[in-house]
């Protein structure tokens, strides 16, 4: 049995891996194909690995990644496509910029206040697509593609009207976060000056909080049932309509957070440099990991790896960095063939076993009394 | 009692016909994970007759038919149709090769015409105008089975909705018809009605498969009966030559049950009481009309009716699912009419719903999850805001013993199970943790005989411990058989309330009409 256990294990690892292999297989297709230095290409890709300072800017961006797709994931576990994690980190980034910066408390209170107000923030934006869909029946994934637009329209807006002169002309910003709403890096790498987003340690809480959620509370199963068939979850007594609102203020809450490493750590202000586009990184990650707390945090160090190794490629090997999007691209879709693969490989592996032991006359529970 | 006889799978059937038979599956074996669904199974089925194959729950009965009808492939041996090995790796394949599968769960799209249903998907055959039209008809009229191209889907009855799926396989060119279990929804009349079109069909010489647990039905209308057993045939009979005792024993080794209700246990403390309760569709249609009724502890009321007349709809107003336009519901003195379906579930309703796999079941979830399904908040399952998986994985295994539910493990995910062993899952599930009423619809739908007489003991115990059931019911022995008064209802409305002790299921089944109903 143990043994079995054993083999288990290996083949859920296999999936993500055989992926990796994959998309790295058809991405080298693609560099022969346009005449790009192969071993060149790869060797910058891995060298980055061995880079300490490389190493910590991916932990500092698979820090932000990790959030965006566990935001992602809540809404999925029950069936819900939250497109919207975009528009509800930046305007929640943005509120949170305007209030921390705007106060002054002590240390971990002010940190603590602009954590609270992102997730408020990011929860009500999200909110306004759940309560849509439960009251009037619109596709959440509808309405939070446009909320989306409006959001960025809106932070654009009031961008100007609470900019910082602080900033100067060039740079239109919210007013700096005064040194005790600001979280130190932490030198989790040895060797490089380059530190981790302290925030880190919220996305490892975060993790574990969706994961104690989701497997062992409740709440959590009344969220995967409605998930897995809505009519079973409605004669089980789940209240689905609630649900709904409950998943997307939990989804919008997290995807608050998203944008608070970089606030609080880098920036120190909601400027129109801001980066964007981390709620669909959210979504791709989300899937790479298949919803699981551990399978989106191999998804997005993987990720921001491959960000980070990119940035040397046009320098040292000539090559577009662009190359890198094609195989995180390829790497989504490879994963998703994969698990079925391995699936079915799992499936045929078993029913081998039964048959041998069968052969060996091993007594089984169908056996047919003679 | 003399044994039957029996004829060896796989040897000739005893027939002055020498044409290849048109079915003939060879050493067909079929592996899951940690069980063995078919093991070397030999069935040949001659042209032109009803073959019937019966057997207890989980002994690879659809599996076999899956194989048949190219849902599922076999591991080992060869499927040879009229007399040709064929390979079957589709059900488009199989019915190119002439086999279709007439579904349990009817897939037809209700807002669309009958006609409409009928043609979708085959649009190459016949066009989707008159010529389609026409060969509907044809079919209809050459096998009588009286079906009209004009009317949706949404407005018929389940009899009907059948003969639209047997028209749809037929329309699609099937000489050879399978069907799982087609008769566990259908009230006595309509099952007359099924056997007449398969006998219509026969006559025409078409050949039909058919599964069922109900061995008195198998041995009217069979000219062949197949018997399974732990993934294995180990008999073909003739239907002349045994009794259903003699099939029950054959299959499980049991005698057949009989639901008969001893001594009344009927108490005087009010358990269930529904008042007036009307309830209406979104479209304002009356669904149900003024029902009015109550039970006592330790008394099971029947409900009585044709599928489709109100009878999922009052037990989902009565779970809570849906909220009447008038009336009310009373649990004990508690008004419950607006509680919401968990706060009625806690309060002690338990709810065997009609539809497993609609309502009843996480399929993708493995068996011990769905023990906690329904019962998310109480003991065992949970312990405050948490789950307690260990209470609830030891609850499990004490159901899949007690209830004989047959898989490898209570990890393994629902949809592994066979029907029948779904169904003794959820039943086990229901009748934990001592509920005050149990909302019981069909609640042996699908089971094996031995099963069916052990969820029968476990409901007169229950019963005389106190418990009230509501029990809807197509098997009209199950509902005389168990209730101490039962309800008629037609069309939303109860329109007779007979005594079980002075009905005979002949009567019964008139009154469910609406003809004859007694004052
Ligand atoms: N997809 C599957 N995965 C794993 N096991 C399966 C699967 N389908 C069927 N089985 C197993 O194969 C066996 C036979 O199942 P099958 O559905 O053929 O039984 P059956 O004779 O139709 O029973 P019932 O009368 O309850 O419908 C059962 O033990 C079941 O658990
Ligand atoms: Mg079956």
């Amino acid at each position: 049995m143990r043994r079995v256990d054993v083999g288990r294990l290996g083949l859920t690892l296999a999936a993500p891996v055989l992926a990796v292999l994959v998309a790295v297989g058809l991405t080298t297709l693609v560099l022969l194909a346009v005449g790009d230095p192969v071993s060149t290409t790869w060797g910058t890709i891995l060298d980055a690995g061995a880079d300490p300072r490389s190493v910590a800017l991916t932990l500092s961006s698979a820090t932000t990644y990790y959030l965006s797709a566990v935001a992602v994931a809540i809404g999925f576990r029950m069936g819900l496509f939250n497109i919207g994690v975009d528009g509800q980190y930046r305007l929640a980034a943005f509120v949170a910029a305007l209030v921390a910066g705007s106060v002054s408390l002590p240390a971990p209170l002010h940190v603590g206040l602009a954590i609270v107000v992102a997730a408020l923030v990011g929860a009500m934006w999200a909110s306004i697509a759940g309560l849509l869909k439960v009251t009037r029946g619109v596709s959440e994934v509808i309405s939070t593609i446009m909320l989306n637009a409006i959001a960025t329209s809106l932070v654009a807006f009031l961008l100007r009207e609470f900019r910082s002169p602080v900033l100067g002309a060039n740079n239109i910003g919210t007013e700096p976060i005064p040194a005790s709403g600001r979280v130190p890096g932490l030198p989790l790498v040895p060797g490089t000056p380059e530190r981790v987003y302290g925030l880190v340690v919220l996305a490892v809480a975060v993790g574990i909080g969706y994961a104690v959620l989701v497997d062992r509370t409740r709440f959590g199963f009344d969220l995967r049932a409605a998930g897995g068939s809505q009519s079973a979850a409605v004669a089980s007594g789940v209240d689905v309509r609630r649900m709904v609102v409950s998943a997307m203020l939990l989804s919008g809450g997290v995807a608050g957070l998203v944008g608070l490493p970089e606030l609080l750590g880098a920036s120190y202000t909601y400027s129109q440099t801001f980066p964007a586009g981390l709620g669909f990184t959210g979504i791709a990650i989300a899937l790479l990991g298949r919803n699981h707390p551990v399978g989106i945090a191999l998804g997005a160090l993987l990720w921001a790896y491959l960000d980070v190794s990119a940035n040397p490629l046009q320098i040292l090997a000539g090559v577009s960095s662009e190359i890198v999007e094609i195989m995180k691209g390829i790497t989504v879709l490879a994963v998703v063939v994969a698990y079925e693969v391995v699936r079915r490989h799992r499936l045929a592996r078993e029913q081998r076993q039964v048959a041998r032991e069968l052969t060996a006359g091993a007594r089984t529970p169908e056996q047919v009394p003679a | 009692m003399s044994e039957p006889s029996t004829v060896e799978p796989g040897a000739p059937v005893p027939t002055s016909e020498a044409a290849a038979p048109a079915v003939e599956l060879a050493g067909i074996t079929k592996r899951f994970p940690g069980v063995v669904a078919n093991r070397d199974v030999d069935i040949r089925v001659r042209g032109g007759t009803v073959h019937a194959v019966v057997g207890e729950n989980g002994a690879g009965k659809s599996t076999l038919m899956k194989i048949l009808y190219g849902a599922q492939r076999p591991d080992e041996g060869t499927i040879r149709i009229a007399g040709r090995d064929v390979e079957l790796r589709s059900p488009a394949d199989a019915i190119s090769h002439g086999v279709g599968m007439v579904f349990q769960h009817f897939m037809l799209a209700d807002n669309l015409s009958v006609l409409e249903n009928v043609v979708l998907g085959a649009e190459g055959r016949h066009g989707i105008g008159d010529g389609a039209r026409r060969r509907v008809l044809e079919l209809s009229q050459a096998y009588g089975l009286g079906v009209d191209p004009d009317p949706l889907v949404a407005d018929l009855g389940v009899g009907d909705r059948q003969r639209v799926e047997i028209l749809k396989v037929l329309y699609r060119g099937a000489r050879i018809l399978i069907l799982d279990e087609p008769t566990a929804v259908l009230v006595p009349q309509e099952v007359a009605e099924l056997f007449a079109n398969l006998r219509a069909l026969k006559d025409q010489g078409l050949t039909v498969i058919f599964i069922s647990h109900k061995l008195d039905e198998v041995i009217t209308v069979a000219d062949e009966i197949t018997v399974m057993r732990r993934g294995s045939t180990v008999a073909t009979v003739l239907p002349a030559e045994v009794t259903a005792r003699q099939l029950a024993e054959l299959m499980v080794g049991s005698e057949l049950p009989s639901p008969q209700t001893r001594e009344s246990t009927v108490t005087d403390v009010m358990a269930l009481r529904v008042e007036g309760v009307t309830l209406r569709a979104t479209d304002g249609r009356t669904l149900l009309a003024d029902i009015d009724f109550a039970i006592r502890r330790g008394e099971v009321l029947g409900i009585a009716g044709v599928e489709g007349n109100g009878q999922a709809e009052l037990v989902e107003t009565v779970m809570g699912m849906r909220t009447p336009a008038a009336g009310r519901v009373l649990l004990g003195e508690q008004d419950v009419t607006r509680w919401s379906t968990r706060r009625r579930r806690e309060a002690g309703i338990g709810y065997i719903p009609e539809d497993r796999h609609r309502h009843g079941l996480l399929l993708e979830a493995p068996l011990w999850e769905n023990r906690v399904l329904g019962h998310q908040t109480t003991p065992p399952n949970a312990r405050g805001p948490w789950i307690n998986r260990a209470g609830a994985r030891a609850d499990t295994r004490r159901i899949v013993e007690r209830y004989d539910v047959r898989t490898p493990g209570i990890d393994v995910v629902a949809s592994a199970l066979s029907g029948g062993n779904q169904q003794k899952l959820i039943v086990g599930r229901e009748m934990s943790g001592e509920p005050l009423v149990l909302i019981a619809a069909h609640p042996t739908r699908g089971v094996d005989v031995g099963a069916q007489a052990a969820i029968w003991e476990y409901l007169r115990q229950a019963r005389a411990d106190g418990l009230a059931v509501l029990l809807v019911s197509a098997d009209l022995d199950e509902l005389i058989g168990l209730s101490d008064t039962i309800r008629v209802i037609l069309r939303g409305r109860v329109i007779a309330a007979l005594d079980p002790s002075d009905v005979s299921p002949e009567q019964l089944g008139s009154a469910m009409t609406g003809a004859g109903a007694p004052a």
